[in-house]
């Protein structure tokens, strides 16, 4: 029984830790600009498409991809950013939801068409295939790297918010959109750049997600619902806060899929609506 | 009824004539612009925005199938009951949603439905799960059997719809209906001069819901099967697409917009269903880009700009 449980902890970490990388990003620009982007999962997609191709088609070794999946996300993030979102704004939440429900729609077809509809792998070497035995749980070395990665990325990105220049810009815009430019802060230049910071991290989740959950065409749709659960669970643009929602729902669903599987992803969505009928502007939201 | 409505309404009586191998699509075109008008109540007006209207297309659709399944078979009394029921699911329901704004009242329409649709799915000794509700047999509808060609569905689904409409419609004319476009256009304001904006909200999402349910409804008995299908989020976001493309706010926007999608639907029907999402994904970025109001306020601009 404690054998399980800890290994249900642990692929919930694990999984955690995927889902924070995934809406990371989203969570900031939402809470900058308000744009609602649905489409942010398919940036997801572009990062792992380009570690599908790279490891099969050109040989590369998977750990190498990783920085291309960033590159790429990032890349096609801010280009769509500045040619259509920054039209966007303005409009209304319902005409950003429409819109970015729009292109990813376009992006399922786009991928379907290039990739087919199969399931994609990409080849991992050895020393990732492997599992380690720790006080009598055999625990995937996958699964632990991806760990070491989220936290990594986490610290990485709170020491960015908390303590350069670029952050304290980043946290201002947060906080009062109108203050900040009016103190002379260049509101789009800081967003521009948190856009395709968070668009190359989820690119990264992406490519990560591959060996996890696995890659298909309507990947960016079957996991915005999880994305916009840790975004509006967390509370809009807070580092923290994503990181613990994408640490509460890795576990719990885990914990559903494992204990009662009848159920499916009922619990999830039980979870998300009383915690935001409890707390509308999540956990650790401040507005 | 001005006589461009006339016009319209009597038009849609041809498919009987015209098009007879093509009834069952036309049921299919009605029913969807019901559940068009149903949401157009909710977003045209009082700017509610939803993305899981399904759940009560769909819950008003397999209260009519258990029901047919299990008591009686009579259609009329089993429309009233399905609409009924999701009008008192919507009640419910509207208590929490009409508190919440922006990104969380999305997020809760959202979280809602998809709640139904896994409840749905995983009671699945109740709703068949996905192998859908077997067994749904329906007695004749007034002395007429629903028939192969589905001209009694087509008169019904159409009869359902055209009563309804005018029910909305009236109730868009109404004082209420005023007040409800007063809180879409500014929610501060309308409590400050007295209206009580919501209790004015709950009601508009039951109305709302009784009419997304009677459309569901309508489905099952013209069809004889429910499958999870109405409660998904792609039946949701479909309506939505429907909506915003005919032109939302406007009384025939739902079901202009119901009748272009079917149509183009029924026809690249050969197509591979993800290359379809491909087109609607370019019209809904189209639609937002270059005609805000949809296709039936373009065309209004366009008369203006003609005059």
């Amino acid at each position: 029984m404690f054998a399980s449980l800890a290994g249900v902890l642990f692929d919930g970490f694990a999984y955690g830790m995927l889902l924070f990388l995934l809406s990371v990003g989203l969570s900031v620009t939402l809470g900058m600009m308000n744009f609602v982007n649905l489409a942010h999962c398919s940036f997801a997609m572009v990062g792992g498409y380009v570690t599908v191709s790279l490891t099969n088609r050109y040989g590369w070794p998977f750990l190498a991809t990783l920085p291309m999946a960033f590159v790429a996300a990032a890349v096609v993030s801010v280009v769509l950013e500045r040619t259509l979102y920054r039209r966007l704004y303005r409009a209304s939440d319902l005409d950003q939801c429409l819109f970015t429900i729009g292109i990813v729609f376009i992006s399922i077809a786009v991928y379907a068409w290039f990739y087919g509809t199969v399931v994609q792998s990409a080849p991992m070497p050895a020393y990732l295939h492997a599992s380690l035995e720790f006080m009598g749980m055999r625990l995937a070395t996958y699964r632990i790297f991806l760990i070491a990665m989220g936290l990594a990325i986490a610290a990485l990105l709170i020491f960015l918010l908390e303590t350069t220049r670029f952050g304290a810009q980043v946290r201002a815009a947060v906080d009062n959109q109108r203050m900040a430019r009016g103190l002379g802060i260049d509101v789009d230049r800081a967003f521009m750049i948190t856009f395709a910071l968070g668009g190359g991290l989820a690119g990264l989740g992406g490519a990560l997600a591959i060996e996890i959950v696995g890659l298909d065409h309507a990947f960016a749709l079957n996991y915005l619902v999880y994305v916009l659960i840790v975004v509006a669970v967390g509370g809009l643009g807070s580092i923290g806060g994503s990181f613990a929602a994408a640490l509460v729902l890795g576990i719990s669903d885990m914990a559903g899929k494992y204990y009662f599987p009848w159920l499916g992803a009922f619990l999830i969505y039980l979870v998300m609506v009383a915690l935001l009928m409890w707390r509308p502007v999540g956990l650790f939201g401040k507005r | 009824m001005r006589p461009l409505e006339i016009a319209f309404w009597a038009a849609t009586l041809l498919p009987f004539v015209v098009t007879p191998d093509y009834l069952s699509l036309a049921s299919q075109i009605a029913i969807t612009a019901l559940f068009a008008l149903s949401l157009d109540l909710l977003l045209g007006y009082a700017g509610i925005v939803s993305l899981g209207h399904a759940a009560y297309f769909g819950f008003g659709a397999y209260v009519a199938g258990l029901l047919s399944k299990h008591y009686w078979s009579e259609p009329l009394s089993g429309l009233v009951i399905g609409a009924a029921a999701a009008g008192v699911l919507g009640y419910a329901t509207s208590h929490v949603i009409v508190r919440f704004r922006h990104l969380a009242l999305i997020m809760l329409t959202l979280g809602l439905g998809l709640l139904l649709a896994e409840a749905a799915n995983s009671a699945s000794w109740l709703t068949g799960g996905a192998d859908g509700l077997q067994g749904v047999k329906m007695a004749p509808l007034l002395g007429f059997k629903f028939d192969l060609y589905g001209r009694t569905a087509y008169a019904y689904s159409l009869a359902v719809l055209f009563l309804l409409f005018l029910l909305a419609r009236r109730i868009i004319h109404s004082p209420f209906g005023l007040a409800l476009r007063g809180i879409r256009e500014n929610a501060l304001r309308m409590p400050a001069i007295g209206a009580p904006s919501l209790a004015h909200l709950r009601k508009v999402y039951t109305i709302a819901a009784v009419l997304a349910g009677a459309a569901g409804a309508v489905l099952t008995q013209t069809t004889s099967t429910v499958s999870l299908e109405v409660l998904s989020f792609g039946r949701s976001a479909d309506v939505l697409v429907i909506l915003i493309l005919g032109g939302a706010g406007r009384l025939y926007g739902g079901i202009v917009g119901a009748i272009i999608y079917m149509v183009a639907r029924d026809q690249l029907a050969g197509m591979n269903p993800q290359y379809w999402y491909f087109w609607i994904g370019l019209l809904l970025v189209a639609v937002v880009m270059f005609l805000p109001n949809g296709i039936l306020g373009g065309l209004s601009a366009l008369g203006k700009k003609a005059q």
